[in-house]
């Protein structure tokens, strides 16, 4: 059995809590598995053909014994339920002050973001102890990010955004896989989350040196030339973006949406799809000229627009707020 | 060659190839599909074989990573829908639901006839798709892998399927109508044995959920071939539609393959336990409470698809709900022992063997239906087990019970028996041998569909893949001497089983129309007494002493 110490162990705020109850659930099904086993055992040599056992009566039939052994595992059922319910709402819930990171998925390497500007393909690298809120999308097909000592595992779908978070809680490398097939080497789309103590941490984030991803779209909300009709100088009847990330948007055809990750990538991408009320339906759509990480880069620089600039702004401490 | 005192067999009346494939007798229906699926049970089983022999070592190293993908997907396709939902319908219900009614044939024998060459159209078509090179998505499709990203003859399997999904539905059509109008006089809905419910509870599954399925292979067609945007978001379609739809019938699809498999179990059981079932009334209304609630539980399957997380609680409780009837059933079962006068030949082995797997089965069903579980054990082996304990450790099982039981009533041929039980008890081992090491695979995180694999999951693998080899012959061993016995097993009398159902009461093989004279039924199923079987055990051994 070598190895699977290490494969066992749980690793993430969550994981003693879903052991727990995959233990609880291996005892009580273990019990149940047992107890039919062994009367069917011992009903099979007691009543087999030629012993001495009483046969008399009817025994087809008994209204109490059949409702006991429905009602019974309903409850049971009922206690389950309600035990996975509680503990999947907290692995569902996300947490106000996690650190965000996004993750682009392709056939077949994981592409990681941090907030910071750093890049990673195939690794995720996080300090020890902080919750971390991964904002993920495909570029192809469907796939899916799994930590097994981490006991999540999320879908990320293209044209979309999902999440997930999780706190960890030990230091040392975890095997991440993709769980939903996608295609020919679905089974080398493998990689690691390196978890690491505070300063060790510290000292790899400072070694990379780049821009912040949020300058990084800066940059490229120049070059695409979005500033020409966006920006404070423009002559171009369109909308003003700082400040406007998480407010709510008057749309053309009356509805409001919220201006999260979600709109914005859209707006991007499909302009046309959800106009802002007020606005004429002009822009260009960049679909097919940027990819998913540019769109992020730019969602990062829109985000931190503030109308009213706060003097020292903490890159890393940035949250979109995609709704689930 | 009939018995001097029976009138001739329908295996004797007209005989040539032109009989069988023009033929509108229910009974050589179902030897035909008998002889299909039998055939696709072993193309299924080959690459099976190939599965684990790449799984037997953690490196890539016998199949291409596109090799393998088309191995599984083979597999899957051909045994869900060429082996598993046509397997006991279409051959044991075929055969036996119009003599458990006492019948003379299904409702609609030309329809009966146009589903078996619907199903070998459809088989014709996925052959076709091996033989051009396979398909890679597996058989569930996803899109938007299978519509716009998969390079292989994804066409070919999904019109295979949409066809073989025809012949689906107008059996349960036959069915239906069947149970509703051919019932003897005197055989109340109360007095029909438990699996010509199971075929009245599938049937309606089939006949509404197929269609489902239907619709959206055609969609998978439009978006692959024409470009029409339903699933692909680049086209403006939503890939959580799919699965949304192909769960809707794929969900029930799990229960059109173990709720026959439950009907086979509740004849064996009470024939050689000789007593009466336990809570008949209640195995109804389980049947088709499992028939209903079942269509209510395919989000199950997607609590981490990235849908809301209140669909995934509201689907969680139902899955826990339809669990609650299976259970039922189980004990049943269980209680059927008690005070019976019990005998372990081969079909019974087989149908307890069935309860034994299809329990754990149903009882690992519920990590996957508890959601917090599911979200780390979904995708992983653990799924993999799970499911094949209760399609093959449980539908397999069954049908392998059925095929016995009802060998000599529809061949008029014995089986050896010694060479049954033992099969029935190597498929019991070499099955969990196979199946529960996955079990631990899949809490250890290893994901399902991987053609190579991290190193620690290697020593369990190898465990998996040598049961894979003990099952293997273990299905092996029923083709040989099965197939013996046609020629040179021993006559059987009419009803060797001293079983109570009305398909005993007429001649075996039975004649093309089954009864000379219609059946009047005046009691419930399984008359059986266990007292009377002592006394009748004793007697005989009296004598032979």
């Amino acid at each position: 059995m070598i190895g699977f110490d290490r494969l066992m162990t749980g690793a993430s705020n969550i994981a003693d809590d879903v052991d727990a109850m995959f233990f609880a659930m291996v005892a009580l099904c273990g019990f149940v598995l047992l107890a039919v086993t062994v009367t069917l055992v011992l009903f099979s040599v007691r009543y087999r053909r030629g012993s001495q056992a009483d046969r008399s009566g009817d025994h087809s039939r008994h209204l109490g014994v059949e409702l006991t052994w429905t009602l019974v595992p309903a409850v049971l059922f009922i206690g389950i339920f309600a035990w996975s319910i509680g503990l999947f709402a907290k692995i569902q819930t996300m947490p106000k002050e996690a650190t965000s990171i996004y993750v682009v998925a392709k056939q077949w390497m994981w592409k990681v973001q941090h907030a910071d500007g750093r890049r990673e393909v195939n690794q995720l690298h996080i300090p020890v102890g902080k919750p971390v809120r991964l904002t993920m999308t495909s570029q192809d097909v469907i796939h899916s990010f799994f930590v097994p000592a981490f006991r999540i595992k999320q879908d990320v779908l293209p044209n979309r955004y999902t999440q997930m978070w999780f706190k960890p809680e030990k230091t040392g490398e975890f095997r991440l896989y993709c769980a939903e097939f996608c295609g020919t080497d679905h089974a080398l789309m493998r990689g690691r989350v390196v978890v690491m103590e505070p300063a060790a941490y510290a000292l790899w984030a400072d070694a990379a040196g780049t821009d912040s991803l949020a300058q990084q779209g800066e940059a490229l909300f120049r070059q695409l030339g979005c500033s020409g009709c966006h920006g404070p100088a423009a002559t171009v009847h369109a909308p003003d973006l700082a400040g406007l990330y998480g407010k709510p948007v008057p749309l053309s055809d009356g509805s409001t949406v919220t201006a999260d990750a979600r709109y914005l990538r859209d707006s991007i991408l499909l302009p046309s799809k959800q106009v802002a009320a007020g606005y004429p339906d002009i822009m260009p759509t960049f679909q097919n000229q940027i990819d998913e990480e540019d769109v992020i880069a730019l969602t990062a620089y829109i985000q931190s627009l503030d109308p009213n600039p706060n003097p020292d702004p903490d890159p890393r401490q940035e949250i979109v707020d995609a709704p689930r | 060659m009939p018995h001097a005192d029976s009138p001739a067999s329908f295996l004797d009346a007209p005989t040539g190839f032109r009989s069988w494939l023009l033929t509108h007798d229910h009974k050589r229906i179902g030897i035909l599909y008998a002889i299909a699926i039998t055939a696709f049970f072993f193309v299924g089983g080959a690459a099976a074989v190939l599965i684990r022999t790449e799984l037997a070592t953690p490196q890539g190293d016998v199949l291409t990573a596109d090799g393998y993908n088309e191995a599984f997907t083979v597999h899957g396709v051909v045994m869900v829908w060429f082996f598993l939902i046509p397997s006991i319908p279409s051959v044991l219900g075929n055969i036996l639901l119009p003599l458990m009614l006492g019948a003379r044939d299904l409702a609609f024998p030309r329809l009966n006839l146009a589903s078996w060459y619907l199903y070998a159209l459809g088989g014709i078509f996925t052959i076709a798709c091996l033989i051009a090179g396979g398909a890679d998505t597996g058989w569930t499709f996803y899109t938007p892998f299978s519509t716009l990203f998969s390079n292989s003859n994804v066409l070919l399997v999904v019109v295979g399927v949409f066809i073989v999904g025809f012949s689906s539905i107008l059996t349960g059509l036959n069915f239906i109508v069947t149970i509703h109008s051919l019932r003897a006089p005197g055989m109340h809905w109360f007095r029909m044995p438990l699996f010509a419910w199971t075929m009245y509870a599938t049937s309606l599954v089939m006949i509404l959920a197929t269609p489902v399925l239907s619709m959206t292979l055609v969609l998978i067609g439009l978006e692959r071939v024409f470009g029409v945007g339903i699933f692909d978001p680049s086209l403006g379609g939503d890939p959580l539609l799919f699965q949304h739809l192909f769960w809707f019938y794929s969900h029930p699809a799990v229960y059109i393959m173990v709720l026959p498999a439950m009907g086979v179990v509740s004849e064996i059981i009470p024939c050689f336990v000789r007593k009466r079932i336990f809570g008949y009334r209640f195995m109804i209304y389980s049947i088709m409470a499992i028939a209903i609630v079942g269509f209510f539980v395919w989000g199950h399957h997607m609590f981490v698809s990235g849908q809301s997380m209140y669909a995934g609680i509201v689907f969680s409780l139902l899955s826990f709900v339809v669990a609650i009837p299976s259970a039922i059933k189980v004990f049943n079962w269980t209680a059927t022992l008690y005070k019976g006068s019990i005998s372990f030949e081969a079909p019974m082995l087989y149908a307890l063997g069935f309860v034994g797997l299809f329990l754990l089965g149903g009882l690992t069903g519920l990590f996957l239906a508890a959601t917090a579980l599911d979200v780390h054990l979904t995708d992983t082996y653990f799924v993999v087990a799970h499911f094949h304990y209760i399609m093959v450790g449980g539908a397999v099982m069954a049908y392998m019970g059925g095929i016995h039981f009802w060998w000599p009533k529809v061949t008029g041929r014995l089986y050896p028996e010694a060479w049954a039980r033992f099969a029935a008890i190597l498929m019991f081992f070499g099955f969990n041998f196979t199946f529960l090491p996955q079990f631990v695979l899949g809490f250890l995180g290893m994901p399902r569909r991987y053609h190579a694999y991290d190193p620690e999951f290697g020593l369990l693998n190898a465990f998996s893949s040598g049961g894979a080899a003990v099952l293997a012959t273990a299905y092996l061993l029923p083709l040989g001497y099965l197939s013996w016995s046609l020629f040179y097993g021993a006559r059987s009398p009419a009803n060797p089983w001293a079983a109570s159902g009305l398909e005993w009461q007429t001649s075996s093989p039975p004649p093309t129309h089954n009864f000379l004279e219609t059946p009047r039924v005046d009691g419930g199923p399984y008359e059986y007494s266990p007292s009377q079987a002592e006394a009748e055990a004793e007697a005989e051994a009296e004598a032979s002493a």
